[in-house]
């Protein structure tokens, strides 16, 4: 029964250590390496050939010469600011976009609720990138939205979307919405219709009961759909480069020039490790927040 | 506290210059081509502790709901206190609810739950404080005011739904299946609380029950609905002893239903009948409420409990029948006999334990004879 129970924590634990922790590990490790011409290209390898001595020289020779110098180019810190302006952004308008279409998929009628669930999940079928491009043909200077608003009048000249940072919020807010809807839907469907009415039967009105009742009980939801958003946002590449140009400044687009354009690992390393840090400690701090609220209602 | 008190009836209903707290004239509600409430009129008194009891489905919470506000009749009016409700919204009644879900706040405690309604209508910090006190006295809910929900009993919960919709001192409270999700012992405690309360604090309750020993039991009056429809609406004690119908004799309790042809008569008192319910069998003698014409068809309805069953016909009541016992439940302070007549028909009838066990009169297959008085039963026109 032990070792039934054993295997089944285990095997999650293992998935993780081996596809998370090691790899993250190795991260850490190239960011304290330096750049070199070689076969992977940083300084120190490890290995264990020379025994002891091997491992002794492994260490005198990682530095954290990596990230000093991402406090002295503000190139960096410039671009971490700007992700995560653009990721807070980008959530609050994923937010205001998704909770009523969330709101109204859990009022819908019971036959309607799986229909409307497929309609949110069914853009993930086609490719992220293709579904990215066709942004490109619908914002740019020539395309569909300027076409058409200008056929109608409403425009004379194109309205300038495409590689300003509005295109790249429009994309963080198309692509992302599933994973604001979805947790917000969960936790609205669960609640007890009957809370509203008693709220209203105990005189307040419809707006407050809203504010005072399904707001604070869809605060669960709201807050999982918004680190879904505001995390891979941060680290957002590909939206960036697409529709976002030169202008925009984003972590994701120097992580990428720093590992593939220069070929420097190390440095590359240290900027992903800082990411990693600046979003996990919030994160802790909020958990441990929530668990203290909960120990405090007790 | 041991005072000598008047004893004063407590009947506005059958005062006709009371005046009703609800009045409900010709209410009619449709949910597209479904009936939910077919024409009721209905008068519920100050004071009253009125259960609204019914099969599920037979449109007591609809009732219930269109009170409190959250429906709208499609036909007549609903008067509350003088005042014709239809065009005031749920959050502007002087009704509050008390929802089967008990629909508490998960988010707030104790405490806020109860103040929800007060801190709704602007209420000052102190009076908030001091009826929230007042009603976590009422409810003995005092050591749990700062727990959330989710970490007390059923039983403090339904405690809780209470106070809450008792906080703003509404003039009607309605209680929807209020007892539903507790067991059967906290059921009963929990019905005589809900009573001392609703008298301790005067207001007038109506509760939606598909339960008839809690509505027997803390109703001052009883309407008994099927269909849409009112049945009948009496006290607990007419319900049980004068239903004016077969669906209320037999939805109230247990009930021997014979059915035959009555004549009037022969001798007794006034509106004596005979009813010739079964070939061979000497008819039953009952009285009607009202002139029974000769040869037509009744109901009769008479309780287990109101039949003795002995090995010789008791010459003292009007009624004999014998058969064999078939069945016996014993349920401990009493037992039921299923007596099977000759002709087929079997009826129940009810003994008081009196005795212990093994002294027991009766058993399987023994001949008895079944002894009623004249007026045991009820003449039910058919």
């Amino acid at each position: 029964m032990n070792l039934r129970r054993f295997i089944l924590i285990a095997v999650p634990y293992l998935w993780l250590v081996a596809l998370f922790l090691v790899p993250f590990l190795i991260v850490v490790k190239i960011s304290f390496s330096s750049a070199a011409i070689s076969m992977p290209p940083y300084t120190p390898t490890f290995s264990l050939t020379q025994g002891w001595a091997g491992i002794e020289n492994f260490f005198s020779q990682l530095s954290v010469d990596n990230f000093v110098f991402l406090t002295q180019d503000d190139l960096y810190w410039k671009a971490y600011l700007s992700s995560l302006q653009i990721a807070a952004i980008s959530t609050v308008l994923t937010l205001i976009v998704a909770y009523p279409m969330a709101y109204g998929m859990a009022r819908a009628p019971d036959e309607w609720r799986p229909t409307l669930l497929m309609l949110v999940i069914l853009p993930f079928w086609t490719s992220f990138l293709i579904r990215v491009y066709s942004w490109m043909g619908i914002i740019s200077d020539q395309g569909l939205l300027n076409q058409f608003l200008m056929w109608l009048g409403i425009i004379a000249e194109p309205l300038h979307i495409m590689n300003t940072s509005k295109a790249v919020y429009l994309g963080i807010v198309y692509t992302y919405l599933p994973f604001m809807i979805l947790p917000i839907y969960a936790a609205l469907e669960k609640m007890d219709d009957s809370l509203g009415e008693a709220a209203v039967d105990l005189g307040a009105s419809r707006l407050s009961s809203f504010w005072l009742v399904t707001v604070p009980m869809s605060r669960p939801g709201v807050i999982a759909g918004c680190f879904l958003v505001f995390i891979p946002a941060i680290g957002e590449y590909v939206i960036p480069q697409l529709l976002g140009g030169s202008n925009t400044l984003m972590i994701g687009k120097v992580l990428w020039t720093e590992f593939f354009s220069n070929a420097d690992w190390p440095l590359a390393s240290s900027v992903a490790v800082v990411l990693l840090l600046i979003l996990i400690i919030p994160i802790m701090l909020f958990q441990r927040n929530q668990q203290k609220n909960e120990e405090a209602g007790r | 506290m041991a005072q000598a008190k008047p004893k004063i009836v407590f009947d506005p209903w059958n005062d006709p210059k009371a005046k009703p707290l609800i009045e409900c004239r010709g209410i009619t509600k449709r949910f597209g081509d479904f009936t939910a409430i077919d024409n009721i009129d209905l008068n519920i008194y100050e004071r009253e502790f009125f259960a609204l009891l019914g099969p599920s489905g037979c449109g007591k919470t609809t009732l219930m709901r269109m009170l409190a506000g959250f429906e709208a009749p499609s036909e007549g009016a609903i008067t509350i206190d003088g005042q014709n409700v239809a065009d005031v919204p749920p959050n502007k009644r002087a009704v509050n609810m008390m929802f089967q879900s008990y629909a508490l706040f998960p988010h707030l405690s104790v405490w806020e739950n109860i103040a929800f309604g007060l801190k709704r209508e602007r209420a000052s910090k102190e009076r908030i404080e001091e009826r929230v006190s007042e009603m976590l006295r009422l409810t003995r809910l005092e050591k749990f005011a700062r727990r959330k929900p989710h970490q007390i009993s059923g039983g403090q919960r339904q405690r809780v739904a209470l106070a809450r919709s008792l906080a703003k001192a509404p003039k009607l409270l309605l209680l929807d299946e209020p007892l539903g999700a507790l067991d059967k012992k906290l059921r009963q405690d929990t019905q005589f609380e809900l009573m001392d309360i609703q008298e301790r604090t005067g207001t007038t309750f109506v509760i939606v029950t598909h339960d008839q020993e809690e509505a027997m039991t803390v109703a001052s009056r009883v309407a008994v609905m099927n269909n849409g429809v009112i049945m009948q609406v009496a006290t607990p004690a007419d319900i049980y002893e004068q239903p004016n119908s077969v669906y209320v004799a037999d939805f109230i309790g247990d009930v021997n239903i014979l059915e035959g042809n009555a004549s009037p008569g022969p001798d007794g008192p006034e509106n004596a009948v005979q009813i010739h319910y079964a070939e061979g069998e000497p008819p039953v003698r009952a009285v009607a409420n009202a002139p029974i014409a000769q040869g037509s068809r009744v109901s009769y309805a008479i309780r287990p409990e109101k039949i003795s069953v002995g090995f010789e016909p008791d010459p003292d009541r009007a009624n004999h029948a014998q058969g064999r016992v078939i069945d016996i439940a014993y349920l401990g302070n009493v037992s039921t006999y299923r007596v099977e007549l000759p002709g087929g028909k079997v009826i129940s009838a009810t003994m008081t334990n009196a005795r212990r066990l093994e002294r027991r009169a009766f058993t399987w297959e023994d001949e008895v004879w079944l002894s009623w008085t004249q007026t045991a039963g009820i003449v039910l026109e058919s």
